[in-house]
């Protein structure tokens, strides 16, 4: 107990841009950021997907939030990987965050999951997925293609086929609905 | 005449321009048939189906396949800046693209110099690369869903997936999002709001609401919105001005929605084939009036 009292009075309160204990991965596009995170989250390592910040955001980006001090080692596993970040940088000021509500709605037979601008309904006995609904970008229409007459189960995932954000908040919605229909 | 631009969720789909026929099998742009599924290709058979029973030139598409890697985007965009003034439009519709501020910033430049200046309606990826490039008000029509009206209304969120927290997205608080949305330049001329309730209103406030037939079932089925971006597209390229087009949108979405008698699981498709239906059952002859003499406004 003494040694947490003492590690919190060492700590540096974070400055008003953001934690300085923190960097950010710069990735050429989504489909890289959403490898990287799978990868990096498969190796224990605690990284958050996270918006950029305004000098680099050209339009469609997510980056990845991770612990400064590790900096070699995930440049070195990236690179194992054959993933090489454009920048890893100090954060410099507050990131945006994705949004983390989710909105369900039951209509009797079926089950659906709204997270950010992406909808993810399916069939409450078979798991199988009836509609997709939502998003502008282009891989939406293509991950709909993919899944849209699949269980649960046997639907590849977005997160390993969308290259978006629209893609990536699609797969948030996907876990989100594995977990409502395990608890049922 | 109608334009619409969009991408194809087919990897090898090229980059395509001109007139759509509309076909039992689906759309077919030179030569090659198009699925009728959701995103652009929604939108261009809903408003496809409209031109046909108003007996319009059938819409002009602008099309490059896109699976979200951004190479067809960016082939679209290009084309655009070069080739968009080559040919007259009424209304020009952008619809799903990868969100590339200076892609948009070089199209918009294309978009300036276009005598006579076509009315501009964004929806998707368009109506979010837009807000985010500051030029929302230089547009005519957006029209996003309420998680989208949310997105536009957080000055700060540069995607609908940031949109921060204390801002919801809920369909009861839509007044307020459009509020703040107009309060801080980032919506378009109009905006037509698609949800349970649909809105239309500008930097006035709210002009008309629509929420009749109610079906809930629609809210799942992707591709509604798209439909409702098509609907209105063609009507202001037939003539219509913007808020009577998106009234009269709503209500024939809506109603071939009904006429679908739809589940969660329902395809678009099946609403599409009813569109002629309902905006000949909306907007008859007989019940006091007329496409031809609209048309001649």
């Amino acid at each position: 107990m003494a040694r947490l009292r003492f590690w919190k009075r060492k700590q540096t309160p974070a400055p008003p841009g953001g934690p300085i204990d923190r960097g950010i991965l710069v990735f050429a596009n989504t489909s890289e950021v959403i490898r990287a995170e799978n990868l990096l989250k498969k190796a224990g390592v605690p990284v958050k997907v996270m918006g950029p910040p305004p000098e680099i955001q050209s339009g469609c980006d997510l980056v990845i939030q991770f612990p400064l001090m590790r900096k070699l080692e995930l440049l070195r596993l990236l690179e194992e990987n054959r993933l090489k970040p454009l920048q890893a940088v100090p954060v410099t000021g507050p990131l945006l965050k994705p949004v983390d509500l989710f909105h369900i709605k039951d209509f009797g037979g079926h089950l659906m999951v709204r997270a950010a601008n992406m909808k993810l309904t399916v069939d409450k006995e078979t798991r199988v997925i009836v509609n997709v609904s939502g998003g502008g970008c282009p891989d939406v229409p293509y991950l709909a293609a993919q899944i849209v007459g699949r269980t649960l189960e046997q639907a590849p995932r977005p997160r390993d086929l969308g290259h978006t954000v629209c893609g990536y908040a699609l797969e948030l919605a996907f876990e989100e609905m594995e977990r409502q229909c395990s608890r049922s | 005449m109608l334009a619409v631009v969009g991408t194809i969720p087919e990897a090898d789909f090229p980059l395509a321009a001109g007139p759509v026929e509309m076909g039992d099998q689906g759309l077919r742009l030179d030569g090659r048939v198009i699925e009728v599924t959701r995103g652009t290709a929604a939108l261009l058979a809903a408003a496809g189906a409209c031109l046909e029973t108003l007996r319009q030139p059938a819409p002009f598409a602008f099309l490059a396949g896109d699976t979200g890697l951004g190479h067809g985007s960016e082939r679209l965009y290009e084309h655009l800046a070069g080739h968009l003034g080559e040919t007259a439009f009424t209304a020009i519709t952008f619809h799903y693209i990868l969100p590339v501020v200076d892609w948009h910033q070089r199209v918009f430049f294309a978009l300036e110099e276009m005598r006579p200046r076509p009315c501009l309606i964004a929806d998707a990826g368009f109506m979010y690369v837009a807000k985010m490039s500051g030029l929302a008000p230089a547009y005519d029509l957006f029209t996003p869903d309420a998680g989208e009206m949310a997105f536009l209304a957080d000055e700060e969120a540069p995607h609908p997936f940031y949109t921060r927290g204390f801002i919801l997205h809920e369909d009861s608080r839509v007044p307020d999002l459009i509020r703040r949305a107009y309060a801080h330049g980032n919506a378009a001329r109009y905006l037509l709001v698609k949800g349970s309730v649909d809105y239309l209103a500008d930097r006035s406030g709210i002009l008309a609401t629509v929420q009749e037939p109610d079906v809930e079932a629609l809210e799942p089925i992707g591709g509604t919105g798209d439909t409702l971006t098509g609907i209105v597209s063609a009507l202001i390229a037939s003539g219509w001005d913007i808020a009577e087009a998106a009234v009269l949108a709503a209500r024939i979405n809506r109603r071939a929605g009904e006429l679908a008698r739809p589940t969660p699981a329902t395809s678009v498709a099946d609403i599409i084939r009813r569109i002629p239906g309902a905006l000949n059952e909306i907007y008859a002859p007989d019940a006091g009036h007329d496409f031809e003499s609209s048309l001649l406004r």
